[in-house]
C-alpha cells in the first residue's frame, strides 16, 4: 500500500511541473475554431483541437487525451448547437474543471452568435439525425466566420484583460484580410451560382446557401441516415432526366455512395476539405475557402 | 427597381392561373423564370451586404475598448412560451430484450470453485425475457452541482436504482465529489451501464467477482492531474454493501476502494487507457446456498476481509481517428482476489465454523471490430482460477470436501462471439453465442442469444 501511495505522489508531483503557464489554454473542438482561435489569440494563446478534418465530430469520444486538454484548459472554443452532444457533456463532467462548464466565461459556443437555418418544426427522430437548434455546421459560410470571431475576439479579452490591446489589433487585421478574402471569394465564386448539385449531408448547406448551389438531392435520405441500395437506385434515375454538375463530399465522408452514383449519372464527385487540415491546401481558414471554392470551380470547368 | 417587382409577379402568376389554368402555363413558367432571376439577384446583393456588415462589425468590435467585456452575443431565441417545463432534466430510456436458447437448463449454471454471489449472473432465462428497461434523468442542480438517477425496471416488475447520486460541478484544481450511490470507478466496465456494454453478459471475472457490477452507497473523490497525459485517481468508501462486502452494523466508513487511471492518444489513429484499483472490504455473515454431502440444500457464510486488485487496459483504433467508417477497440481486465476469514457450515443448523482463506484470480480479453458502418463483430475470452481454498472444517477433518460442492476447484471458461447491427445511434440488434464452460463437470453449454437495444429520449453522452 505504501508503494501505491508513494508512487501516485510521484506521478503527482511530475505532472504538476509538466504544463507551461505562459498562454491561454484553449481547447477547441473543431479545426476550424481551433484554427480561429490562432487567428485571433496569436502567440498568447495554446490551442490544442480536439479532433481532425478527417472525424466525424458527431462519432469522436471522450478519449482519456481529450478529459486531459479539458483539465487544464482555460477556454473551450464549440461549435455547439449539439454538435457535440455525443460527447462533449462527459468531457466537461470527466475534466473536473469548472472554468470551462456552461454559462462560464471559459465557455464559448461559435453558433451562439449566428442565426441557424434548417431548424426543424418538429423534432422526431424519424427524420433522422436532426439537430434540435438548427443546422450546426456553419463554418462553410465566411460571414458566419466573421461574426463567430468577433465574440470570440471579445471572449478572449474577458478572459485575458491584459491583452486586450493585442487581440484588438489581431482582430481588426484578421477582419481586414477577411472581408477582402470574402469579398474575393464571392466574386470569383460567381459562376457556382445556381449550379445544381447533389450533396453528402446536411453539413454542406450553408456553403451552398452563400454560394447560390442549387442542392437537387442528397446521398443520404435523411441526416446521418446511410443510403441504402433503394434509395441509390431511386436517386440515379432521379437524376438522369436533369443531372447535377457535380457531388460535393467532404474530406471525412466514405466516397463508396459518392462514386458509385457519380459513375452512373456522369458527374464528377468533388472532395471538399470541409475543415481546416481537410486537403493539403486547407492549411489555415483562408486556405479552406479558397480550396474549396476552387475544387468547386474546377467542377463547373 | 421595386421592390414590390417580386410580389406583382406573384400575384399575375396568381391570377393568371386563377383564370386561364390551361392557357397561362408558358406565361406562369416565364414570369418563374423572371421570379427566380429576380431572387437570385437579391441574393447576391443581400449577401454582399452581409458580408460587408460584418466586415465592419469585426472591425468595431476590434476597436473597442478592452473594458467592454462579454460581447453582445445574442443568445438562442427563447421559447415562445416559457413554462415549468423548461427546466425538467435530461431524460432518457433505454429498452432491452433477449431471446436466450442454450443447450443446457440455465437453473443449473454456476461457476465452479466460486462462491455463488446472488447476483444477477448466468445466462438468464430461455426464450424470450424482457431485459431491464433504464430510466435516466440528469440535469444540473445549479452552478455548483449536479444529480442523475438511473433506475432499471426489470422484467420482473421490479424497479431497482442502479444509480442515483450527485457530483460536483465547480470544485477547483480537477477535484470532483460524487455521493449516492453510484457504479465503482474501478477497472474498465464496472462503470458502464449494460446497455453500452460490447456483449449481452459481463465477463465472468465480473461475475464472479462483483455478482455483474458493483454499485456503492457512498461517497467518491476523484482528481485529474493537470498533465497533458491523462492520470486520474480515485478514493471511494461507503456502507460496505454489495458483493463481496457486506452491510456492517457499525458507524463511519466501510471498506475502500482506490483506483487509478493513465490514457492519451498514440498517434491520430489510436487511443489507450490503463488502470490499477484496489478494493478492501470486510463481510459479516455474506450467506451463500450450497448442498451438503448428501446433497440437502444448506445456507453457508463467510465472515472476515476480502481484498481484491484490478487491472484494466483498453486501446481503440480507427483510421485518421474517424471511427464513423471502421474501428477496433481491445480491452482486458485482470482481477485477483484474497478472502480470508471464518466459514460456516450450514447455518441454520449444525452451525459449524473454522477458518477459511482462498486465493482466487480471474480475467477476460476481448475485442470488437467495426468492419463497415452500423455492423461490429467481437470476440471474447474468459477465464477463472478458483485456486486453493483452505476450509478449516474440511483439513481438521471434521467435514468432508464434499460438504462444500460450490467451493471444490475448479477453472471456468467461456469463449463468446457476437454481430451487431446498428440501424442509428440510437438502436441496436445483436446476435451472441458462447460456449460456456462454467460449471463444475466443465461440459460446454451452448448459449445463443439475440438482443435488442432501444434508446428514446435525450441524446446520451457515453464514457470512453
Amino acid at each position: 500500500m505504501k508503494n501505491l501511495i508513494r508512487g501516485a505522489l510521484a506521478l503527482l508531483f511530475l505532472s504538476l511541473a509538466l504544463p507551461s503557464q505562459a498562454a491561454i489554454r484553449v481547447l477547441a473542438t473543431t479545426a476550424d475554431w481551433g484554427a480561429l482561435t490562432k487567428e485571433l489569440g496569436g502567440e498568447h494563446v495554446d490551442v490544442y483541437t480536439a479532433t481532425t478534418a478527417m472525424q466525424d465530430v458527431h462519432r469522436v469520444e471522450a478519449k482519456p487525451s481529450l478529459v486531459a486538454r479539458a483539465r487544464t484548459a482555460d477556454l473551450l472554443v464549440a461549435n455547439g448547437a449539439e454538435l457535440e452532444v455525443g460527447w462533449l457533456p462527459v468531457l466537461l463532467q470527466e475534466s473536473g474543471n469548472p472554468k470551462i462548464q456552461r454559462g462560464m466565461p471559459g465557455y464559448f459556443e461559435a453558433t451562439s452568435v449566428v442565426t441557424l437555418v434548417e431548424k426543424p418544426e418538429k423534432f422526431d427522430r424519424a427524420m433522422g439525425d436532426i439537430h434540435p437548434y438548427g443546422n450546426p455546421h456553419i463554418q462553410l459560410d465566411p460571414r458566419n466566420v466573421a461574426a463567430v470571431a468577433k465574440a470570440l475576439t471579445a471572449r478572449l479579452t474577458a478572459i485575458d484583460p491584459a491583452g486586450a490591446d493585442y487581440y484588438a489589433t489581431r482582430a481588426a487585421d484578421f477582419g481586414k484580410r477577411w472581408s477582402e478574402a470574402t469579398a474575393r471569394w464571392q466574386a470569383k465564386a460567381a459562376p457556382l451560382k445556381d449550379v445544381p448539385v447533389v450533396i453528402m449531408h446536411r453539413d454542406q448547406a450553408y456553403l451552398c446557401r452563400w454560394l447560390g448551389l442549387k442542392e437537387i438531392a442528397a446521398i443520404e435520405p435523411k441526416p446521418g441516415v446511410p443510403p441504402s441500395a433503394g434509395y441509390l437506385g431511386q436517386l440515379v434515375s432521379k437524376l438522369s432526366a436533369a443531372p447535377p454538375k457535380f457531388i460535393m463530399l467532404n474530406a471525412y465522408n466514405d466516397p463508396k455512395a459518392a462514386n458509385w452514383l457519380s459513375e452512373r449519372v456522369h458527374a464528377p464527385a468533388v472532395v471538399l476539405p470541409f475543415s481546416v487540415g481537410g486537403s493539403k491546401e486547407a492549411k489555415d481558414l483562408f486556405g479552406l475557402f479558397d480550396d474549396t471554392i476552387d475544387k468547386l470551380l474546377g467542377a463547373v470547368k | 427597381m421595386s421592390a414590390y417587382k417580386p410580389i406583382a409577379a406573384l400575384v399575375a402568376v396568381a391570377c393568371a392561373s386563377l383564370v386561364q389554368p390551361a392557357q397561362a402555363e408558358d406565361d406562369a413558367a416565364a414570369l418563374r423564370a423572371e421570379l427566380q432571376s429576380l431572387k437570385s439577384d437579391y441574393d447576391t446583393r443581400v449577401g454582399a451586404l452581409e458580408a460587408r456588415i460584418a466586415q465592419l462589425e469585426t472591425t468595431a468590435a476590434a476597436t473597442a475598448s478592452a473594458t467592454e467585456a462579454l460581447p453582445a452575443e445574442s443568445p438562442p431565441p427563447a421559447p415562445a412560451t416559457a413554462s415549468a417545463s423548461a427546466f425538467n432534466p435530461a431524460i432518457s430510456v433505454i429498452l432491452a430484450g433477449t431471446y436466450a436458447d442454450t443447450s443446457r437448463d440455465p437453473a443449473d449454471w454456476s461457476m465452479a470453485g466460486f462462491m455463488p454471489n446472488g447476483g444477477e449472473v448466468g445466462p438468464g432465462e430461455r426464450s424470450f425475457n424482457l431485459g431491464e428497461s433504464e430510466l435516466t434523468a440528469s440535469a444540473n442542480v445549479d452552478p455548483y452541482f449536479m444529480a442523475q438517477l438511473t433506475a432499471a425496471i426489470t422484467g420482473e416488475d421490479e424497479i431497482e436504482v442502479e444509480e442515483a447520486f450527485f457530483r460536483t460541478t465547480a470544485l477547483p484544481s480537477g477535484f470532483t465529489v460524487k455521493g449516492g450511490r453510484f457504479f465503482s470507478g474501478f477497472g474498465y466496465l464496472n462503470e458502464v451501464h449494460a446497455h453500452a456494454w460490447d456483449f449481452v453478459d459481463q465477463p465472468l471475472v465480473y461475475q464472479a467477482f462483483f455478482a455483474g457490477q458493483r454499485a456503492q452507497d457512498g461517497v467518491q473523490v476523484k482528481w485529474i492531474a493537470p498533465a497533458d497525459l491523462l492520470v486520474e485517481l480515485g478514493a471511494e468508501t461507503g456502507n460496505g454493501d454489495a458483493f463481496p462486502g457486506t452491510r456492517q452494523g457499525g458507524n463511519g466508513l466501510n471498506g475502500a476502494t482506490l483506483f487509478a487511471h493513465v490514457g492519451g492518444d498514440i498517434g491520430d489513429n489510436a487511443s489507450w487507457r490503463a488502470g490499477a484499483s484496489w478494493i478492501d472490504l470486510d463481510s459479516e455473515g455474506r450467506e451463500y446456498e450450497d448442498t451438503d454431502a448428501a446433497g440437502l440444500p444448506v445456507l453457508n457464510a463467510f465472515t472476515g476481509s476480502s481484498e481484491t486488485w484490478v487491472a484494466d487496459a483498453v486501446l481503440k483504433w480507427a483510421p485518421t481517428g474517424n471511427s464513423a467508417q471502421r474501428y477496433l477497440k481491445l480491452q482486458g481486465e485482470y482481477m485477483h482476489r484474497k478472502e480470508s476469514g471464518d466459514l460456516t457450515f450450514d447455518l441454520e443448523d449444525a452451525a459449524l465454523t473454522d477458518a477459511y482463506r482462498s486465493t482466487q484470480s480471474g480475467w477476460y480479453v476481448q475485442g470488437v471490430y467495426q468492419f463497415r458502418p452500423r455492423w461490429r463483430a467481437g470476440l471474447r475470452y474468459d477465464a477463472l482460477d478458483s485456486g486453493d481454498t483452505d476450509i478449516g472444517l474440511v483439513t481438521s477433518g471434521v467435514l468432508p470436501v464434499t460438504a462444500f460442492p460450490a467451493l471444490l476447484s475448479g477453472d471456468p471458461t467461456r469463449t463468446t462471439l457476437m454481430l451487431d447491427w446498428n440501424p442509428s445511434e440510437f438502436s441496436r440488434w445483436r446476435l451472441q453465442y458462447a460456449w460456456d464452460e462454467a460449471r463444475d463437470d466443465g461440459d460446454t453449454d451452448r448459449q445463443l442469444q439475440l438482443q435488442y437495444l432501444y434508446g428514446i429520449g435525450a441524446h446520451g453522452a457515453h464514457k470512453y
